[in-house]
């Protein structure tokens, strides 16, 4: 096969998958996230596809480890959230090195942001890689919503016909897969035993060395600045929508006075608030993600509060010339519930949040953010009539 | 986890010591170190720890682990309120 042969190859995995017509989100109700199967997507195979291996039952792709521009360029568009869903890689057995039938297999996700890290990561080692199809979700994520879950294992292996590649029956999983996968019915359902590997990547070529050890840190999450930032761009697009709606309304409550509506104060009190809305966006989306471990409190309402309030005042110190009392009030207000509900909102990007726990936070802050937020509305639409 | 704690007192996880048969796994698959396993038998070393993930409830053989599992994320709890049904999340990150 030559190379045109085997992107045929990869391609055509696509349209069985379509054939076989495996069965959406429906199990895990309303899905928000790439609910369909990885069929007619953008392919990204000439990133990474350098060949092929011989196998007992025919030619398997084979992967490089070499992250190029494309690589990096495609990993920035989706952590600003542009097409992210159809990231992906087509789902199916891969060969990395030069893997035999006792290499290991490393199984992942279609995500390919996800699969160019373990390509990566896994370099120099001889290894198979069976990639699921995720719907093109990463491991923690996926195995949150079931899609990498104990049956897509199952389908993953059987498809593959792993079986007859190697001879060995054990399956090397992510750790993270585990909320999504239970180990011993994989090895009821398709004979195939489950060692969870490391949460990172990175570890994979130690645990291997260890003889499939993890050592205490392979095996806990972290969550260093770098890995809070790199989530702020995804936060910052996904409020823009809401934050176009707010900051549309703003306007409109500007212009609301003495004169009942004036276009002229619409557009001046309107960019005012519109600024202030921005400045609680960033507070919340991007300043208490990075300042996390800093920031006081143990809630996420708290600290992006906290953040929020200090802006705020820098801001009030700033213009206390020209602030009237009532103004700088609402912006106090205003900033700091803003930034208190967007902060909120970056539990869903931790790894150590618990759903009861956020359940909890919510019920007693969101009153306390949309009270806020009245007041300062309040008090800065009063204020226009009290000059 | 190291300079990340949560609230306290809110995670459901349980463990029924009787049924757990000190397989290990839940202490492998858990990446807040919430299990430790001794002597046969594992025990909640740090119960706050726990974000409710389930891998450990899935994972036990023996079915001595219950929790009530999720993603805990503000966005999913509200399109759960909002829509009547299960929270879930358009897995930010």
């Amino acid at each position: 096969m030559d190379g045109n042969g085997i992107r045929t190859f990869v391609r055509d995995r696509y349209a069985d998958i379509a054939r076989e017509g495996t069965s959406c989100c429906a199990a895990t109700s309303s899905c928000g996230c790439g609910g369909t199967p990885s069929k007619g997507l953008p392919l990204y195979e000439d990133t990474f596809l350098d060949g092929q291996v011989e196998t007992p039952i025919g030619p398997v792709p084979h992967v490089h480890s070499r992250i190029g521009r494309q690589d990096i360029l495609g990993r920035w568009r989706v952590r600003w959230g542009i097409g992210r869903d159809r990231y992906r890689v087509a789902p199916g057995l891969y060969a990395l090195g030069a893997p035999d039938g006792s290499a290991p297999v490393l199984v992942t996700a279609n995500y390919k942001m996800t699969f160019d890290i373990v390509r990566r990561d896994a370099s120099g080692l001889d290894a198979w890689i069976l990639v699921l199809d995720t719907r093109g979700v990463n491991v923690w994520c996926a195995a949150g919503e079931g899609t990498f879950g104990t049956e897509e294992v199952i389908r993953g292996v059987t498809r593959a016909r792993l079986s007859e590649v190697v001879r060995h029956r054990r399956l090397i999983l992510p750790q993270l897969a585990a909320p999504g996968v239970a180990a011993h019915e994989v090895r009821k359902g398709c004979g195939f035993s489950v060692v969870y590997g490391p949460v990172r990547a990175r570890d994979i070529r130690a645990f291997l060395e260890a003889g499939m050890k993890a050592s205490p840190s392979m095996r806990t999450v972290v969550f260093p600045t770098t890995d809070r930032l790199v989530l702020t761009p995804i936060e910052i697009t996904g409020s823009l929508r809401p934050a176009g709606w707010s900051a549309a309304g703003l306007f409109l409550l500007a212009g609301v006075g003495p004169g009942i509506f004036s276009p002229g104060a619409a557009w001046e009190r309107g960019l005012a608030a519109a600024a202030a809305l921005a400045a609680g966006i960033l507070s919340g989306a991007v300043a208490t993600p990075v300042l996390l471990p800093w920031l006081p409190g143990r809630s996420f309402s708290v600290k992006g509060g906290i953040a929020g309030g200090v802006l705020a005042a820098c801001a009030v110190m700033w213009r206390r010339g020209s602030l009237e009392a009532s103004a700088a009030l609402a912006l106090l207000l205003a900033v700091t519930a803003v930034s208190s509900f967007v902060a909120m909102n970056f539990t869903g990007a931790t790894p150590f949040t618990s759903p009861s726990g956020v359940e909890k936070e919510m019920r007693r802050a969101l009153p306390v953010q949309a009270g806020m937020a009245v007041l300062a509305g309040l008090l800065w639409v009063g204020g226009a009539f009290y000059r | 986890m190291e300079g990340f704690r949560y609230m306290d007192g809110v995670a459901t996880l349980r463990l029924d010591v009787a049924a757990c048969t000190g397989c290990g796994m839940c202490g492998e698959v858990c990446p807040h170190g919430v299990f430790a396993v001794a002597e046969g038998k594992a025990r909640i070393l740090d119960g706050d720890a726990c974000m409710e993930c389930g891998g450990c409830a899935l994972n036990c053989p023996a079915k001595a682990i219950s929790v009530n599992p999720g993603v805990g994320c503000a966005a999913a709890i509200m399109n759960g309120w909002f829509s009547g049904s299960k929270p879930s999340c358009g897995c930010g990150g």
